[in-house]
This record gives structure tokens, sequence and C-alpha cells, in this order.
């Protein structure tokens, strides 16, 4: 899918020779059963944990297992504004990801295809903050923005914000630290599907007689679907998930916490392991909801 | 259809700005490894300095961190890869019935959020009664690799023409000699990619480490912590040596690949 991107040459695919047998099995049972051992038990570990009540003794972070499904209605009205707020922000940095990335990715994938070389160096740009820490990263921008910084400067000589109001620490900080994070999750698959895009069905298109509105509508949109749904996915799920540009330290303040703030602060720090659990389990069925929306629409040929 | 006009250039603009947008905190951060912050903070610009660049074990903890990761990050790396690259030939070279259901089991594991997969590992090794360390960070860290190495070489492997294999085991070289004399030197410009993919997942991951690590740091573990009190140049150094290694690797490849299919078309 999206890293397909730089993964290799575009080629033409070569049809799969149908053969099976033992070969396979030694080919694909190591990695499955691995993932069986450290992907699949956690969760379902994960779900155990979140029915767990607390242990006879009374200590703290000590549970047996037991059937307490109530879990799941604290974590609800305990952390609703949490959890709201994780898909308020995973929306609407999704959807300015997605505006900001399109118009790249067009003109990477469809008007640089004439020059390979520049296109392969703008790719590479584009996965470039990829390859230097999230976390500084996000610190750049915190300090960026800080109230001293040029840009809090010159907002202030406007008068557009008091000097007492500050940008760090609001949604709009830390959507955009989200935003800013996950775009190139969104640019390369949008980049897969466009770079593959048949410009034939433009000139069609206008030879028809549609406008250039009406085109993109009718022709652009339409087959650059995939690529939209899949970085739709790639960018959603992880900001859904994500705490550190949430968090004070970074671009955040105690009126940002997300999901993730919630789960390590109750299994880190309270150690009360079943809400964490039921949390993050509520996350996942989230994203599995998601997902087979996505299988549904577009089979699981295409998922990898 | 050649005419001047100002909405030609409009998209060309954009990219150009949105490139310099996407560069901002990687320019940011370089230029401040080279602050002459005498303080503890370095959000200030003091003044130019090599200092940081050549003693950047200075800080003993922050050398270490980094030790643990490019530890932490070869290792897991190297499992991923292999784990990941047999996943990928047998995915593309045969049919089988459970084909959607392992596509999907690989997926899974890119589309769940490092918090869940953080606090369900965490929680399988604390009631298997297994310590937090380097083996469990390691365990996590090939967990969340391995799908990405298996997109990135099954890539590849979709381009590979099953017929130089068949051309080798006409000419009697037997199944051992096709693979590492055919298909693997074939295959591996998908395995350095992703390689290179997994190793900087692995170095620049922090959440599901935070879960996972118990006592051992790494460095966005140190970075995470520092930011409460302010993170050091020093941080800035070892930040901006791993990405300027990093991109002239995948340039190079890049540059490679492109000369590579320039030669192949000409002929």
């Amino acid at each position: 899918m999206a890293f397909a991107a730089f993964g290799s040459a575009p080629a033409k695919e070569h049809k799969t020779p149908t053969k099976s047998g033992k070969i396979v099995l030694a080919l694909l049972m190591p990695g499955l059963v691995y993932l069986g051992l450290f992907f699949f038990t956690p969760l379902m570990s994960l779900i155990v944990t979140s029915l767990e009540v607390p242990a006879a003794s009374g200590a703290i972070g000590e549970y047996e297992y037991g059937f307490a499904w109530q879990n799941y209605v604290t974590v609800v009205t305990d952390y609703m504004p949490q959890i709201l707020r994780s898909f308020y922000y995973a929306t609407v940095a999704t959807l300015i990801a997605l505006l900001f990335s399109y118009p790249l990715a067009y003109f990477i994938g469809v008007k640089l295809r004439s020059r390979p070389m520049l296109q392969r160096m703008m790719l590479v740009l584009v996965i470039a903050p990829f390859f230097i820490s999230f976390l500084l990263r996000t610190i750049a921008w915190k300090q960026i923005f800080s109230d001293g910084g040029a840009i809090m400067q010159f907002v202030y000589s406007t008068g557009l914000m008091s000097t007492s109001d500050h940008f760090l620490g609001t949604d709009a900080a830390v959507i955009f630290g989200l935003t800013y994070n996950f775009i190139p999750f969104m640019t390369l698959p949008l980049f897969t599907t466009l770079e593959r895009f048949d410009v034939r069905l433009l000139e069609a298109g206008s030879d028809l007689y549609a406008s250039p509105a009406a085109v993109f509508r009718k022709v652009t949109l339409p087959l650059s679907m995939p690529g939209i749904i899949s970085g739709t996915l790639l960018v959603f799920i992880p900001i859904a998930g994500d705490y550190v540009n949430a968090s004070q330290n970074f671009l955040g303040s105690s009126k940002t916490s997300m999901i993730g703030t919630m789960v390590d602060a109750d299994f880190l720090q309270t150690q009360d392991y079943p809400l964490a659990s039921a949390l993050s389990v509520l996350l996942m069925a989230v994203i599995v909801v998601l997902v087979s929306v996505y299988v549904r629409r577009s089979g699981t040929d295409d998922l990898l | 259809m050649k005419r001047f006009s100002v909405s030609k250039l409009t998209l060309p603009m954009y990219s150009a700005l949105a490139m310099v947008f996407l560069l901002i905190p990687i320019v940011y951060t370089i230029a401040f490894s080279f602050n002459d912050s005498t303080k503890r903070t370095n959000t200030e610009w003091q003044g130019f300095t090599f200092d940081k660049w050549l003693g950047v074990c200075a800080k003993p903890d922050i050398c270490e961190s980094l030790g643990n990761s490019l530890f932490i990050g070869a290792v897991s790396t190297l499992i991923a890869t292999v784990l990941g690259t047999a996943l990928a030939i047998g995915l593309v070279r045969y049919r089988y019935r459970a084909r959607g259901a392992v596509n999907l089991a690989l997926f899974l594991p890119m589309a769940t959020p490092e918090i869940v997969l953080g606090a369900g590992l965490a929680g399988l090794f604390f009631n298997a009664g297994v310590g937090a360390g380097m083996t469990t960070v390691i365990i996590s860290h090939v967990v969340f690799c391995l799908s990405f190495v298996v997109v990135t070489v099954k890539a590849r492997v979709q381009t590979l023409d099953p017929v130089l294999e068949e051309a080798g085991r006409d000419l009697y070289a037997n199944p051992n000699q096709v693979f590492w004399k055919i298909t693997f030197p074939l295959l591996l410009p998908g395995i350095v990619s992703a390689a290179l993919l997994s190793f900087s997942l692995s170095f620049d991951d922090f959440i599901i480490t935070y879960f996972n690590s118990g006592s051992v740091e790494t460095f966005p573990k140190y970075i995470y912590v520092a930011a409460a009190r302010g993170v050091p140049a020093e941080a800035n150094v070892i930040a901006s040596a791993v990405f300027i290694a990093t991109i002239l690797l995948v340039l190079v490849a890049q540059i490679n690949g492109a000369i590579k299919r320039k030669r192949l078309l000409k002929k």
C-alpha cells in the first residue's frame, strides 16, 4: 500500500503461479506464529484484563479474573471527554492532512511524471520528517510557537490575540502538531494511487465538454478513492491513539488530554490495569469497525 | 495550448511551499544542534558552535540511550526483515485459501494504535511474570516493524519475473542456489528499503517502548523525560546525525535505482 511507494521501481506485475505445500508453510509460519504470540495474544490479554476485579487483598495494582463489564461503563462515563476529544482531533487533523496532501500528491504523482528524478527527490523530501526524531520535531514546533517566538510576537502585535492568550496548550496547537506529524502517511498512499492514474481520462472528459471542476469531481476524485481511504485510515488511527502531541510538555495542556493520556495514567501511574485495558479495547473496537468497513468496500488484496 | 497563466503556476508554487512547511522543524532541529547554549535548555539562539557535535557524550546518559536505541533498532530490524521477507515471498508467490485472512492478520498490526499494542504487550509480559527490559522492547519492536517490512518487500516481489527462477532451475541449480543467486539479489533493493524503514520506526518509537522497556533508556525516552525540564542541544546533534545518515542512504538508493532504470530503458 502506502510504503510500496519507496519499496521499488514501478514495473508490471507478474501473475502468481499456483503452487502450494510445505514451502508456503515454511515461509509463512514463523512470521504468523510470531504475530499470534505477540500481537493477537496481547489483544486477547487486554480483553481478559479489562474484565478483571480488584483482588480480595485490596492491594494496589492487584486484580483477579472476573467478569466486571461495569469497567466499560466506568470508562465511558469517566473518560467521555477524552474519548470525544481524541476522535474530534483525529477527524479534524485527518481532513486537514487530506486537503494539504492531495494537491501535493497530485503534483508529484501526475505533473512530475516526465521528470522521474525530481519526482523521486520530492518523494524523499515528503518522507524526510520520518527520519528525524518525532519528539524533537514536535518540540521544534513548540519552540517556534512559544509566546516569545517571532510568530507569536507578530500575532500579538497585530492585535488578533491578546498577550494573555497563548497558542500552545490549545486544541488548535495539538491538532496542528498531530496533522504535521502524520501528513506523510496521507501523502504517500495518495501518491501511489495518483501515480498510476491515466491522464488520458482527463482529456476524454474535457473533450466531452466537461468543465475542469466537473472532470475533477467525476473522474479524478472517484479514481483517487483507494488512496484517500487508505491515507485516511493510516492518519486517523495513529492520531486517535497518540498522546505525545497533547502532552503538557509538548503542544498540549491539562485541557487537551486524550485516550492515550488516560491509558498511560491508569496503566503506568495508578496501576488500574482493568480500566486502562477497557479503554484500549474500546479504542481498538472502533478501529476494527473502521478497518472492516474498508475491507468490505475494497477487499483484502489492497490492504498491504 | 501553451499559454502562460497564473493558474498553471499555482500547483508547483503550492507544492514548493508545502515542502518548505514540511521541512521547517527539521531545519530548526539541525540549526539548534549548533546552538552555543550554556543553559540546560536549548530554546534561545546563543551563537554558533561545533562543540555539541564534538562532545556529544559530554552528557553520558544521552550516549547510553543512543547506544541502546541503536542496538534495539539493529536487532529488531534483523528479526523483522528475515520474518517479513519470508512472509512477503510466501504471500505473492503462492495461492492458498486463507489469503484474505493472512492479509488481514498482517495489516492489523499497522492499524493498531501504539497505545493499544503497548498496553497489551505490557499486560502480557506482566501476567507472564517477564520483567520489562531489553528483551521485551525488542520483542515489541519486531511486532510493529514486521508488517511494514512485508508491505515494502512485497512490492518488490511483485515486480520479479518467475521466469528468471525457472531459467535457473532449468540450468540444474538447486533451490538453495536459485534463491541465493537469483531471487535474493533481485529482491535486495526492496529488502534494504524495508530494513531502513524498520530501523527508523524502531529507533523513533516512543509509546510502545515507554510501556515495555522498564529501566532501559532509549533515545526517545530520554527526550520525553528531558522535555519536562528542557532538552539539551546534544539531543539535537544525535537526531540530526541520524537524519543526515538516513537521508543520504535513501538518496543514494533512489539515484542508484534511477540510473539503473535509465540504463534498462536505453537497451
